[in-house]
């Protein structure tokens, strides 16, 4: 046996692999970089915040009065129940529209996409104030609903829950669709095929097959938009007339009227924290059932 | 486990897409119980048809009948047909079992009897005690045999194939091809099995259906489809012919300058085909008989291919332009004679009866 170091080209071969994890290293350098410095320092901070108190001494005063105060637990409310309206009203829109786009052909279905996608080439800023534009006492909604004689007085569709959430739905649209679709297109057509093949009616087949097998990119799109529902600012503020406080709003307020850092900052752990139980527990979920997808 | 199966008769069936005719008129009956093959280059109508008959393609016209019912105008899960499809087509997520009792379950059977018949058919396709596994821990060779045992366990009268196995590697499929046709002929279901593999289609068929270009080219047994092909593109696509312009004239049949005798003379003069198989040539012995054609040329290339040497020869260019001609001799024989080398002349045999002209 030889020693290994007499291994023939041993030694060239390792420097090669070691000068390749160098390249990589140096490739995710700039990016770890940027994490780091606008990520980890920044939430480092808003921890250390949010455990110190109004007289500047460490404290738990912040986390407190998010569970003794009727206001805040209004906002935790609030934040939930228009986030879970949000989601819920997403799929109901989205999931019909992601089936029929993943039956179309290519080209089509390319057409669509750029239809759910163009919205997302528009400000934010822009496409809320056009809600705003369309849904106000005297907008284009509430005008064509009273010439048409449907209504004789106009619908209240802002500064509410109602404007609020369709604002929301329409501004989370496209992160419900783009993981449903996906997954939606990888399904084998033959799948449903075979089903109706062995007797299944279309509807007993999207059940028993389809439905199951597009979970993964259901629950996937289902989490991006709740999560993303959590902290909504701009959205809530504007068509919520300030009367729909939800959690990123209070941070706002907390900041800007009140100069409450630590508040603040407690608010925005919280949210955080949720967001990262929400996405483990999805985590979990999801990697179990693609297991079964491939 | 006998079935009572159902014979399937096609009549008239032709799809078009814009100019482009996918099935021109085809017209076929398949007996009960029988193995038919639809075969054809890919594009050429055969899945088409398949499709026709599953009911997931409603044709332009035309009719399909299983036994005496019409069921052209049947959505597909009233139809009542098995079917595996080429992908295997398995719920991924369900197991073994769930995806075998699935078409049980949609027809309302009792667990026991679900449990007992997904045995029964987990073991006609020897897959038994497999049933808990996930359809992902199978290999390509297991899940074939699930798709088939999920198709055949409600006892369908009649079998649908899309090319099941094309997807797996040369020796299992051998092996599977003998395994299908011998569960055929246990089971009894009307089979109808579409590939683009001839030797597949040869190995396993009671009869073969030629399609090409949307068109019902010849059908017969796979010894009439051999040894009779009715055109050039037959000839050409089963097997491994060389086809050698002829023609004839006045009853007299000519390559080139040389004049051939063939089994059946055509009765037209015209331009023809000669169909030459390989492994009805031979290297022709010194002294010359009456029952046997004869054609010179060179030795291009001589290739060792383990059960037999393939031989390509050069035609003499009096007989015709430049042809080459494959012959193949069984491996038994190489080391019992000695062989014509790279460049030598030599002199090939082919009997009158196995001279067969197509147009």
């Amino acid at each position: 046996m030889n020693l290994i170091s007499d291994n023939v080209n041993q030694k060239e071969l390792r420097r090669l692999a070691a000068k390749e994890g160098y390249t990589f290293f140096g490739l995710t350098l700039p990016y770890l970089v940027l994490v780091i410095a606008l990520i980890a320092i920044p939430v480092g901070w808003l921890f250390y915040l949010s455990f110190i108190g109004r007289d500047g001494t460490l404290s738990l005063e912040n986390y407190e009065r998010m569970w003794k105060s009727k206001a805040y637990i209004k906002i935790f409310i609030t934040t939930f129940k228009i986030s879970i309206l949000t989601t819920i009203i997403c799929a109901a829109i989205g999931y019909p529209l992601a089936y029929f786009m993943s039956q179309l052909s290519k080209k089509w279905a390319n057409i669509c996409m750029v239809a759910v996608l163009i919205p997302f080439w528009t400000s934010l800023l822009v496409r809320t104030y056009a809600w705003l534009v369309l849904l106000q006492k005297k907008g284009l909604v509430n005008n064509i609903l009273i010439d048409a004689g449907i209504i004789s007085e106009p619908l209240k569709f802002v500064h509410n829950t109602t404007g609020t959430l369709i604002g929301m739905v329409h501004i989370m649209l496209p992160f419900l669709i783009l993981p449903l679709y996906a997954n939606m297109r990888a399904i084998d057509k033959d799948c449903m095929k075979a089903a109706s093949s062995l007797g299944a009616t279309p509807t007993r087949a999207f059940w028993t097959v389809f439905l199951p097998l597009s979970l993964p990119g259901l629950l996937a799109g289902l989490l991006i938009v709740f999560v993303l529902c959590l902290g909504f600012y701009v959205t809530p503020a504007i068509l919520g007339g300030g009367k729909v406080i939800m959690a990123a709003m209070k941070i706002s307020s907390n900041i800007e009227m009140y100069f409450n850092w630590g508040a603040a900052s407690a608010l925005g752990v919280v949210l955080l924290v949720v967001a990262g139980i929400i996405l483990f527990i999805a985590s979990k979920l999801v990697s179990v059932d693609q297991l079964g997808n491939r | 486990m006998k079935n009572t199966s159902l014979n399937i008769s096609i009549e008239n069936v032709t799809k078009k897409y814009d100019e482009f005719y996918a099935l021109k008129d085809i017209s076929l009956d398949i007996t009960s119980g029988e193995f038919m093959t639809l075969l054809g280059p890919s594009g050429s109508g055969k899945t088409t048809l398949l499709m026709v008959l599953a009911g997931f393609t409603n044709p332009d016209y035309g009719s399909v009948k299983f036994g005496d019912e019409e069921v052209i105008l049947k959505p597909p899960h009233l139809r009542g047909i098995g079917m595996v499809f080429q992908n295997y087509a398995l719920f991924p997520h369900m197991t073994v079992e769930q995806n075998v009792g699935y078409p049980q379950k949609l027809r309302g059977v009792s667990k026991a009897e679900i449990s007992r018949t997904v045995d029964e058919a987990l073991t006609t396709v020897k897959l038994e005690g497999l049933g808990h596994r996930r359809v992902d821990e199978l290999s390509g060779g297991q899940r074939q045999r699930v798709a088939l045992a999920r198709a055949i366990v409600f006892k369908p009268k009649i079998l649908l194939m899309d090319e099941p196995l094309s997807a797996l590697d040369k020796k299992l499929r051998e092996e599977m091809q003998i395994e299908l046709r011998q569960l055929h002929d246990k089971l009894n279901m009307t089979t109808v099995y579409v590939t683009h593999d001839q030797k597949e289609a040869l190995t396993m068929s009671d009869r073969i259906a030629v399609i090409n270009g949307g068109e019902l080219m010849q059908l017969g047994s796979p010894n009439e489809i051999y040894e009779h092909p009715q055109n050039g593109f037959i000839a050409d696509f089963i097997g491994e012919s060389s086809l050698l312009p002829v023609k004839v004239s006045k009853g007299n049949v000519s390559i080139g300058s040389a004049k051939i005798k063939v089994a059946k003379p055509p009765g037209k003069d015209g331009d023809y085909l000669l169909v030459v198989r390989p492994e009805k040539v031979f290297l022709a012995s010194a002294n010359k008989k009456n029952d046997e054609n004869y054609f010179h040329g060179e030795l291009l290339d001589s290739i060792f291919q383990g059960e037999s040497q393939l031989l390509v020869i050069k035609l003499a260019n009096k007989l015709n332009k430049e042809q080459t001609l494959r012959i193949r001799i069984p491996n038994q024989s190489v080391t019992d004679k000695a062989f014509p080398s790279i460049g030598e002349n030599v002199t090939l045999a082919l009997k009158v009866a196995d001279s067969y002209l197509v147009s």
